[in-house]
Order: structure tokens, then sequence, then C-alpha cells
């Protein structure tokens, strides 16, 4: 069997999904990140490689999310991408006719509007993580549950209390605050999904006209609470695909198939067996100039993978063994 | 006495080349790292927009050269900027730097005062003709670095070695530092023309011409449109993913509007901004708010793909423009994207919007089966 790989490594999640020629979702994973991308990413692909087997063919690699040059140096990838493209693709090519897409991960949140299956805008939040994944992972941690049940809390709420949702701190205390005056868990979960909504529809959602077909994902979508409270302000049905929390990933394996149908090139995939390999991070400060770049350096044994972080190419143009970086004069 | 100044991208070249030819001592700061955000961050007031912080950075650089006097332009209601040269006096003095501030405006209107602070910064070796020759100078200077750059916005998404086109960037910079002469400015405009055209031929030879790369407009607040280091070198990152692109204030528009009161034009003249701004805001709302609503339906007007906003977190004028800009969207259908920069501004958040904003008007383009245009020829641009 042959098929495409789509890795979506952000903040909180590793996602990586495999899709056959049919397009069919195959395999999909979904792996904490923890803070180690490469050791997410290895282990991904240790587990896909049980359920494949060696012998199946990767026909083409696509990259996404935060951690996404790390991920096309450490796989060998054939098309990068911005998280905003992975998901829209992802969408539309599902629901060709949807015309809102509101995505919320693990430090992000976006919105993108599509109009006849092209992305006419976006937004993103900027200067603020309030009402993201990471926060509620947060609160469910503080309240001693585990998130899937946190979420579920949500939907047994009779009267859901009022919480200041503007900023994650003034959230928190005015959390702890409803419940030192006695109000009931499941009301004060609700409570924040809405306030969570509100904030994600002023600020991300400002300006934006959201239409139907709406659809929701991003790991997030699986709280059924925030699910709910977007139908109610939103006053229309919303629809959560299937791998809505690995769509990203998804979306970098349509764009890999596109490109290299495009292309008729082999892939760059490292192979199956790249879960073995051992492979370096390292960074230091290039003093070339008044600008300092911190550079990252990616290694495979003694061999320079990638390098990036600089502003003037000098680091990133020069990969391959080491010793021909000290021949060309960088040490 | 040793002046200095706050950098603003290319405007250290122009006023270097005023003062030293004028034969007063100047100082330039060294050019903005993340360490003069660093050092100004620390002394100013939280909500003050990056410029403001950039700024104080340079002067506490500068003064660890050995400048004294600031000499910064100030203005009666742009915006906060019109207050912000004796702010940072007095919250350098505080911080332990004793600076004279020259702040060129003219108070409650008055063309003596101006004239008198402008004789004191070049003291009393220098007639009023050679000061006018010298500003003048200093302005075609301004022009010839604002046609490089346009030249080399062209050039970006062009020119497949890109390493290559930023290297000839950097040096006509550094050829127009020193430039003296008419003719000298004239020669560095002409070589970098020259250069590109030749680098294009070569590549057209070998794989014939590319197709046409997408043009956005940058519009939005002065400083952080022409400070590569605030805006986290968006021109460059976009002219890296194959956009052209064109910004809505160039220097020498704003030394010809504010210095020359609209005597001398500039390479591009904002004249028709308020104008076409009009239907939307029929009047000014301080800083380039104005300028911003009109440039953009400019960019429109004119086809371009997309327009992108910038603006530093706090900036009033900007807000009001941000709020104007999905009406224009709207209107003349272009997309539109507003990015907020302030100290915390990561990199790498900025070129994911680039990424995904780029891949946005390229889909839309290549799904509307839109017919190639002409390639344009980089000789339209002198």
């Amino acid at each position: 069997m042959s098929y495409f790989l789509g890795a979506d490594v952000g903040s909180v999640s590793t996602n990586l999904v495999l899709i056959d020629a049919d397009n069919k979702v195959k395999e999909a994973l979904y792996l904490r990140t923890k803070g180690q991308p490469m050791q997410a990413i290895q282990k991904g692909i240790k587990m896909l490689r049980t359920r494949i087997g060696l012998k199946a063919q990767i026909m083409g690699v696509g990259t996404t999310g935060s951690a996404r040059q790390l991920a096309a140096t450490l796989l060998g990838a054939d098309v990068i991408k911005n998280e905003i493209t992975a998901h829209a693709v992802a969408a539309s090519r599902l629901y060709p006719q949807v015309r809102t897409i509101l995505e919320i991960g693990g430090q992000d949140s976006k919105i993108i509007i599509l109009r006849d299956g092209i992305v006419v805008d976006f937004a993103m939040n900027t200067v603020c993580a309030a009402g993201t994944g990471s926060f509620l992972d947060q609160q469910a941690a503080r309240l001693g549950l585990p998130i899937g049940e946190f979420a579920s809390l949500a939907v047994k709420a009779d009267n859901p209390v009022r919480i200041a949702g503007r900023c994650s701190v003034f959230a928190e205390s005015d959390m702890i605050h409803k419940q030192q005056l006695g109000h009931s868990l499941p009301d004060i979960v609700a409570g924040l999904c809405q306030a969570m909504v509100r904030n994600y529809l002023n600020n991300i959602g400002k300006n934006k006209r959201i239409l139907g077909p709406i659809l929701f994902q991003g790991g997030v979508a699986a709280n059924p609470g925030i699910h709910r409270a977007f139908e109610n302000e939103l006053g229309q049905e919303i629809t959560i695909p299937e791998h809505f929390s690995v769509m990203g990933a998804l979306g970098a394996a349509y764009l890999a198939q596109e490109k290299v149908g495009l292309t008729a090139k082999p892939t760059h995939f490292r192979g199956l067996e790249m879960a073995e390999s051992s492979f370096q991070a390292g960074s230091f400060d290039c003093s070339g100039c008044a600008n300092n770049c911190e550079i990252i350096r990616i290694k495979q044994n003694e061999e320079i993978l990638a390098q990036w972080g600089d502003r003037c190419g000098k680091w990133s143009g020069n990969i391959g063994k080491e010793e021909d970086n000290k021949a060309a004069g960088h040490k | 006495m040793k002046v200095t100044f706050p950098h603003m991208g290319n405007v250290w070249i122009i006023i270097k080349t005023l003062f030293e030819m004028l034969n007063v001592e100047v100082i330039v700061p060294p050019l903005t790292s993340k360490k003069t955000l660093d050092l100004g961050t620390k002394i100013s007031p939280e909500s003050a927009c990056l410029p403001f912080k950039i700024n104080l950075g340079n002067y506490i650089e500068a003064a660890q050269e050995g400048a004294d006097t600031i000499a910064i332009t100030g203005g009666i209601g742009p915006c906060r900027f019109g207050y912000y040269g004796e702010l940072q006096r007095q919250i350098l003095k505080d911080a332990g730097y004793s600076y004279e501030a020259v702040i060129l405006e003219p108070p409650d209107g008055s063309i003596p005062g101006l004239l008198k602070r402008i004789r004191y910064l070049a003291g009393n070796h220098n007639s009023w003709g050679r000061i006018m020759k010298t500003i003048y100078f200093a302005y075609q200077k301004s022009v010839a670095i604002d046609r490089v750059e346009d030249l080399i916005h062209a050039a970006r998404p062009r020119l497949e070695n890109k390493p290559a086109t930023e290297l000839l960037y950097q040096k006509a910079l550094a050829s127009l530092v020193s430039v003296t002469s008419y003719r000298g400015l004239e020669e560095v405009v002409r070589s970098v023309q020259q250069e590109i055209a030749e680098r294009q031929a070569v590549q057209n030879y070998q794989s014939g011409s590319g197709s046409d790369p997408l043009r956005i407009g940058i519009v939005g607040e002065i400083y952080t449109i022409l400070d590569p280091f605030s805006s986290a070198d968006i021109e460059k990152q976009l002219g890296f993913l194959g956009a052209e692109v064109d910004r809505s204030i160039y220097l020498s528009g704003w030394v010809g509007k504010h210095v020359f009161q609209g005597l001398a034009k500039g390479y591009r003249s904002m004249k028709s901004y308020p104008r076409l701004a009009k239907p939307y805001l029929g009047h000014f709302v301080g800083g380039h708010g104005q300028e911003t609503v009109g440039s953009a339906v400019k960019f429109a007007q004119k086809g371009y793909d997309g327009i992108i906003q910038i603006l530093p977190l706090t900036c009033m004028p900007e807000i009001v423009a941000a709020g104007i800009l999905p009406r224009i969207q709207e209107a003349c259908n272009i997309p539109v994207m507003t990015l907020t920069v302030d100290e915390h501004t990561g990199n790498a958040g900025i070129q994911t919007r680039l990424e995904a904003f780029v891949d946005l008007l390229e889909r839309s383009n290549c799904l509307r089966k839109k017919v190639p245009k002409e390639l344009v020829s980089l000789e339209r641009m002198c």
C-alpha cells in the first residue's frame, strides 16, 4: 500500500495522518508534544510503522504547525505549509460548501473565511492566548480533572455563571471566586465555555462575516461545552468534522499529494527507519553582524541537516557535512 | 555638541549626510537590534508604542558613544509623537542620561522659533543659504534611497539568487551614505538598475521569463512601515515569498510634505490620499490614519492583489483606520490583513501570517485563472 503522510506539530499536540490513494484517512494519531517535538515525531512514526508495516510506502510528506520546519527536517518533507492554509485545505476538501472555519488549538485560535472554496480572509489571535486549549488544560489540572471529564461537565450545567473571559488570568480568579461562593462545578465550567466563545468572537471574529456552513475544528472541538456555546452565540448549527483534532495534519497530507502529483518528483521522505535515527538539536548566537541572530542547527550524527534563524541566509543556505562548513569559512 | 537622532529604517543615511555636510558632529546610534529594544523597553511606559521604545534604546546606545544632544521632529497634534521629544528627554534624565533635546517643530505655529532651533543645531559657521542647500541635497538623497528601495522591491520576487539581491541593496545603501554630489546619487541608482536588468536578462536567458509576481500594498503607521526592524522585515519576507511590495509612505514623500510643505513632492507624493480616503474617512484623525485609508483605496484601484496594514500596538490613528479597512475590503473586493507589532512580537507569528496571506492570494488567483499580465519591465520604475 502507498500513503501520503501529513504531520502537524504544534505546541500541545503532534498529529500524524496517513491518507491512502482514495483520499481516505487510513491512520490518524493525536499525541502530546510535551515540549519535545523531535521525540514526539519519532514516537508517532514508530506507532504508524507498527500499524501499517514496514512494506508500506510513503509517497509524499507535508508538514505544518509551529514546528513545521523542524518536522520537515526530521521527516524530509515535500511541502511545508502554515497552519492556516493546511486547515483550510482539509476543510474545503471534506466540505466543499464550508464558508467559515472556527479553529481552536493549543496556543492559537483562528478563524478562516472561505467563499466558493477559496480562502478570502483569516485572523489569528495576536497578543493574547486567552481562550485557547492550553488554558482549558490548565484549568482542568487545577480542578484535578482529566481534560475529557472537564469537557463533558459543561453539558450538565443548568445555570451557567458569568465568567470574565477577557483575560485568562482574570478568568481564573473569577472562577475561583465563583467556586468560593458555592456555585456548582458544571455551572462554572459552562460559564467558562461561554466566556471563551465570547472572547473568541470579539477578538478573532471581529469584523468577520460568519456565514454557514460552519466547521469547528482543532483540539478544543472535543469540548461539547464550547461547541454548544458557539451554536448558541451564532444561532446556527455547527459541524464538527470526524477528524477535527488532526485537520491540520490532514491538510498537510493533501498538500503533499497535490505537490507530488504536480511535480511528479520522488519524495524526500527519510523513510520509516527515521524513528530510530538519533537527531541532535542545538543553537548558538551568530556574531557575524549586529543582528546577533540565534541559529538553530539540527544534526544527524555529524551531518548538518538544517540550520535556520538567520536573517541573512549565511547559515540556512549552508548544510551538509560539518567539515564542509569549516572549509567554507564558517566556524 | 554631539548630535544624535532616533533610527527609522534608512533615515539615518539622510540625517548623517545633513549634519556632516554642515560640519556638525553627529553620532549615528548603533543600528537597532534586540538589545536596543530591551534597553528602551526597560525605561518606557508599558503602553507607549513600539517606536517610542526603540527611540529610547537608540538614545541610550548613542549616549554610550558620547552623544549629548538629540534632534527630533515634533509637531502639533500628529499623534502622541508630538510630545515624544520632551517626554523622552525627561525619562532619559531620570534614568541618568542628561541629554539636551532640540525638537524641530514650530511651537504655536511660530516659524522664527523653528528657525532658531535649526540655527542652534547648525551652529554659527553656516549661512542660511548653505543650510537650505544642504537640506535640499539631503532631500534629494532621500529620493535616491526611495528609488533604490523600489527597484529592490521589484527585484526580490523576480531574481532567483535572493542573497545576491540583498547584497546589492546593502552595497547601494553603503555607497549612498558617502555620496555628496547629485551626480553621485544618480550614478548609484543607475548602477542598481543596470545590475538588476543584467541579472534578469541572464536569468531569462537560462530559464525563460517567470510568471508575474503578486503585488501587495503595505499601508499603516509611518515608523513601522519604514523601519524593517519593527516590522520583522516584512518587505524582505514578502519578497522571498514571491510578492512585489509597494508602500503607502516613502521617506521623500513625507519629507516633501512636512519639511517643504508640499513644495517638493517627493518620489511618491502622498497628496492624493486624503481625497481617496474621503468616502470612508473625511477628516484628519491624527498620525497617518487618513493616509492609510486613502492609500488602501489607491492600491485597490491600481489592481493590487492584497493589502497589509502594520501598526504599533496602542496606535490610535491606525486603530481608527483598521476599523475602516474592512469596508474597503468589501467594497473593492481586495483582501486586507492587519498586523499589530510591539516588543513581544515574534517573527514566527508574523511569518505564519505572511505565508498564509500569500497563499490566500496565490490560491485565489490561480483558481480564478487570471490571464497572466505582461512581464513588468524594471525600466518603468525610473
